[in-house]
């Protein structure tokens, strides 16, 4: 590629003809002052031009301007100029039609020419820049390689450096190495000189030794003795035994018994030991199995390998600790298998927890898909609010206390008067009624209690006129005895009893005396047994006793409700009245039980 | 905490029976015995010369007092006073004497190691072991007394015998894998011994009863080895205290290392206990002193009362630069101690002198540090529960237990 100029890009109109006249010139250049000199008026062309043109056709060359130019038409292929000559005359005549179709045909010419030089001129515009936009990227180019090409050196170089030190460094390392092996040699060789004097001076001390000892053991100086004023006893209290083969074979077994022993104990413990790690492995592999197990019910996507694997493992494992629970032996293959299915458990352990770590790291960078495992952000929203609702509660709470403490304490004396025992003001008012109406019955009681004593005091007198009447009667009978037979006796009495029970009934109001004979005797006997004891209240407590469906009680039931009460404080009374009051005599169930007993003892016993 | 009033002692040598009833205790010539509850004296015996060692046989029957410049051992006895037993070693010369564990039996190392005799206290028969090798801890007896383990060295080899204490009989007699051995050990159950190098070489042997070789433990190579060793009462653990200022644990099954323990100057970890011991300020009345000071007031002004406090990590512990190019230097692991519970292991940094390290046995982490104001001369566990007493020189004796720790002044004329 040679040197590209850039070429200024001429100005058209004028310049481009300049060049025309340049071009057309140059062909002039054989008759150019001729030519010069010859102009043609009628074209329209600049002052230059027409200057110019004015030099080539001149008012005395106009023939040999018209031969001239008609030659090179004709040259050029255009139609002849003159009129055809019809002998060799000199002076030919111009065809004007030829000459403006020449020059008709000269402008067009000269425009297609003008138009492919815009054209070329445009052309050659671009090609410029094309070749500017390519000269620039080519610099650059230049400048990138070389800069890659300066760099290139610099690691070079740099590498090379490097190496060198490497060099250097191994070498110093070897030399370093060498001279600790040198001194580890010198060592060496310097303890075996060592020893080898050692040795020697050893020998040497050890003839000097066994001299001594001879002189020593020579000398037999009685120095050498022990002095003991009475031998002691052996330690165990045994006699000394001679030394014999015997003595010798029995250390000997008894050294070799204290290390078997030792070796037992030895074996006892590892095996313990062992037996308390296997035990801890396999509860370590039961819990582990049984961590894994939840997996199987886990989506399938996270399955995999782990589920199947797990319930092989499991499978196994449940045959295999069959196996181990039958034979517990340590044999080789009980303890690889319990290992092997130790590791498997551990590992899938292990990826679960992976697994378990991936996800929780998935769930910080924020997106979570599983439900299960709770983003930290959702956790700490959730405690945030139940730190609220326990704040909101405890001011609840709070506000409520205070409320409470207002109700007891801020009020008036007047109010506090008032709202004195105000919870119990109803069971008050209802006490009240119900005192009201113990008075009532009590009223009513002591009136038939007073009704109870006429009736009694009536019925002793009555009595005491029957007595009288049946005294009379008896000794009428009595004296009639002799004539008469016992039938009357029999009938008598049970006359006398049925006029009892008449007695008895005719009494008004009295329907507690729902008595029978028993209890009219019964009551008769009380009466003169007991000594001093008012008879109504006796009255009461054997009615009471010995009607278990007494009609008081009936009575009373019939009555409403709120006397319920009133019945059982009355019951309470007569029963404190019969328990805690001696004087009237309180006639226990025992005793009544007795009364009748010795009421019916009596009937028997009356003839 | 009560103390008993001050009693004279010399060589620092005072012990307790093993049935915990009686106190023997040196002064000068003079051995005397004390009861335990009432600290009055029982006994009183007089040497031909200056005690230098005092043991009592197993069955606190019996006491050993030897003396090692007259190459004299007496015995004296407590249940007959009159009694009477002198051991004369002669020329041979005395370098240790011990007690056989029935009771009866005197064993005297004599000078230069050259041979150990057995004297009987029961019969007139008196036996001779050569060869015995002088090393840190040559002789071992099991803890039920059946067996004896002594380090031998014949021909610049090591060697070990076991002997029957009952009959003296050798039961096994076998060379050791050692350059220079340099102790012995049985564990408590009775069945593995541990022998161990000398600090030039780091190696632990295990044999059992019978002889056999159990195992072979050695850490690193090259530096300064063993310097102690300790077994768990329960035998599950044998501890190595080395110069590399670690402790290591080895189990009883495999007799492989289980865990290290190492003693940092550095403390981080907020979960170990530190206690650090602080000098409680006293309040000087200048105007009470008296003149001229009384030796008790004056030992109050310079025997300064301390107490320990609780530090919170990280804490940074004294340490001493130990001078490398001397023998025996002071840096290691050189005391360790396990708690009777075999709960915790005490131990003590060489060059970190002033602090005391309690490991937890069952976690086998760090528990507690106890730092001191001077450097730690001994602790020891009490022998029935897991109390740990030590003492640095000061007028104080400090106690730990896993309930708290407490320094408590020793009221005493002078420094203890």
């Amino acid at each position: 590629m040679g040197d590209w100029k850039t070429i200024t890009v001429p100005i058209p109109s004028s310049e481009s003809k300049n060049i025309s006249q340049f071009t057309s010139e140059t062909n002039m250049s054989p008759s150019s002052l001729y030519s010069q000199q010859v102009l043609c008026p009628s074209l329209p062309l600049a002052k230059s031009v027409h200057s110019f043109f004015r030099a080539f056709c001149t008012e005395e060359n106009v023939d040999q301007s018209i031969s001239y130019l008609d030659q090179e038409l004709t040259t050029l292929g255009f139609p002849s100029l003159c009129e055809e000559s019809k002998g060799k005359e000199v002076k030919r005549d111009l065809n004007i039609v030829a000459v403006l179709n020449c020059i008709h045909e000269l402008l067009v010419l000269h425009r297609k020419n003008l138009l492919a030089q815009e054209n070329v001129e445009t052309q050659n515009l671009k090609l410029g820049s094309d070749m500017d936009h390519l000269q620039n990227c080519y610099s650059k180019l230049k400048e990138q390689l070389e800069t890659s090409r300066r760099e290139m050196i610099g690691l070079q170089e740099r590498d090379r450096q490097l190496q060198g030190k490497n060099r250097n460094l191994h070498q110093l390392l070897k030399n370093e190495k060498d001279e600790v092996q040198k001194l580890q040699n010198i060592i060496a060789s310097r303890a075996t000189q060592y020893n080898h004097d050692m040795k020697r001076k050893e020998r040497e001390y050890n003839k000097l030794k066994e001299r001594l000892h001879q002189l020593v053991m020579n000398k037999k100086d009685k120095k050498t003795a022990m002095d003991i004023l009475n031998y002691v006893g052996r330690a165990d209290g045994k006699r000394g035994a001679w030394r014999t083969g015997k003595t010798e074979a029995r250390n000997e077994d008894e050294m070799y018994k204290v290390l078997l022993n030792d070796y037992e104990q030895r074996q006892k413990q590892i095996l313990l030991e062992n037996a308390e790690l296997k035990k801890v492995l396999q509860q370590m592999k039961k819990e582990m199995i049984s961590l894994l197990a939840p997996q199987k019910q886990k989506p399938k996507e996270k399955a995999e390998d782990s589920p199947g694997a797990v319930q092989s493992d499991v499978e196994e494992d449940t045959s295999e600790l069959s196996k181990e629970n039958m034979w517990e032996l340590s044999c080789e293959t009980v303890r690889e298998q319990l290992t092997n299915s130790i590791r498997k458990q551990w590992r899938i352990l292990k990826s679960h927890v992976e697994k378990l770590d991936n996800q929780v790291s998935k769930v910080h960078l924020g997106g979570f898909k599983d439900e299960e495992v709770i983003s930290r952000q959702d956790h700490e929203q959730e405690t945030e609010k139940l730190e609220l609702e326990i704040q909101q509660c405890k001011e609840m709470i709070q506000t409520q206390q205070q409320l409470l403490q207002q109700f007891t304490t801020a009020c008036d004396d007047d109010t506090s008067s008032l709202l004195q025992d105000c919870y119990l003001l109803e069971e008050k008012e209802r006490l009240e009624e119900e005192w009201a109406l113990f008075k009532e019955q009590k009223k009513n009681f002591e009136k038939e209690r007073r009704s109870f004593t006429e009736a009694a005091i009536r019925l002793g007198l009555e009595r005491k006129a029957f007595e009288e009447d049946r005294a009379g009667w008896l000794k009428q009978q009595f004296l009639n005895m002799t004539s008469f037979d016992n039938k009357n006796s029999e009938s008598a009495f049970s006359g006398s009893s049925d006029q009892d029970n008449l007695t008895l009934y005719s009494k008004p109001g009295q329907k507690f005396y729902s008595v029978s004979s028993e209890s009219s005797l019964c009551t008769s006997k009380l009466t003169k047994s007991l000594p001093v004891s008012p008879s109504t209240s006796e009255l009461f407590q054997t009615i009471h006793h010995l009607s278990t469906n007494s009609r008081v009680l009936n009575v009373t039931t019939e009555d409403t409700k709120p006397n319920q009460v009133g019945r059982e404080c009355t019951t309470q009374r007569w029963s404190m009245a019969s328990r805690s009051d001696s004087q009237e005599g309180g006639c226990s169930g025992s005793r009544s039980l007795a009364c009748t007993d010795s009421s019916i003892e009596h009937r028997d016993g009356l003839p | 905490m009560n103390f008993s009033e001050v009693f004279k002692l010399s060589n620092q040598l005072s012990r307790f029976s093993p049935n915990g009833k009686f106190l023997a205790s040196c002064v000068q010539y003079r051995l005397v015995v004390r009861d335990v509850s009432t600290l009055q004296i029982l006994q009183l015996y007089t040497c031909l010369d200056q005690i230098q060692y005092l043991e009592w046989s197993a069955d606190s029957l019996f006491i050993l007092c030897a003396m090692y410049k007259r190459g004299l051992v007496q015995v004296w006895s407590l249940e007959q006073p009159e009694w009477h037993c002198k051991i004369d070693e002669g020329s041979a010369g005395l370098v240790a004497s011990c007690w056989s564990p029935d009771g009866r039996h005197i064993l005297n190392t004599t000078e230069f190691h050259l041979r150990i005799t057995v004297w009987s206290l029961c019969t007139k028969s008196v036996s001779y072991i050569k060869y015995p090798k002088a090393c840190q801890q040559g002789i071992t007896f099991t803890k039920d007394g059946r067996y004896m383990a002594l380090a031998e060295r014949r021909d610049c080899k090591d060697y070990i015998s076991l002997f029957v204490c009952s009959d003296w009989q050798l039961l096994r007699h076998f060379d050791t894998d050692t350059q220079d051995l340099a102790g012995i050990e049985w564990a408590p159950n009775g069945c593995v011994l541990a022998a161990w190098d000398s600090c030039l070489e780091y190696k632990v042997l295990l044999y059992s009863l019978d002889g056999r070789l159990l195992s072979t433990y050695s850490a690193y190579e090259w530096s300064l080895g063993i310097k102690t060793i300790a077994w768990s009462p329960s035998s599950q653990f044998l501890a190595i205290g080395s110069y590399d200022e670690k402790v290591r644990i080895l189990n009883h099954v495999t007799w492989k290392m289980i865990t290290e323990f190492g003693h940092t100057a550095t403390i981080n970890n907020p979960k170990i206990v530190i206690y650090k011991e602080m000098e409680k300020s006293q309040n000087l009345e200048m105007e009470n002193l008296p003149f001229p000071p009384t030796k008790a007031a004056a030992s109050s002004l310079f025997n300064t009362e301390s107490k320990y406090e609780v530090v919170s990590s990280p804490v940074s512990l004294q340490t001493l630069k130990p001078v490398t190019d001397r023998p025996n230097p002071k840096i290691g692991v050189g005391i360790l101690a396990f708690s009777p519970d075999n709960c915790f292991l005490a131990t003590r940094n060489d060059n970190i002198p002033n602090a005391v390290w309690i490991w937890d046995v069952q976690k086998l982490k760090l528990f507690v540090v106890l730092e001191h104001l001077a450097a730690v001369r001994s602790f020891q566990w009490n022998p029935q529960q897991a109390r740990l007493a030590v003492c640095t020189g000061r007028s104080q004796v400090y106690l730990w237990s896993p309930a708290g720790c407490v320094s408590v002044q020793v009221p005493a004329e002078g420094t203890c």
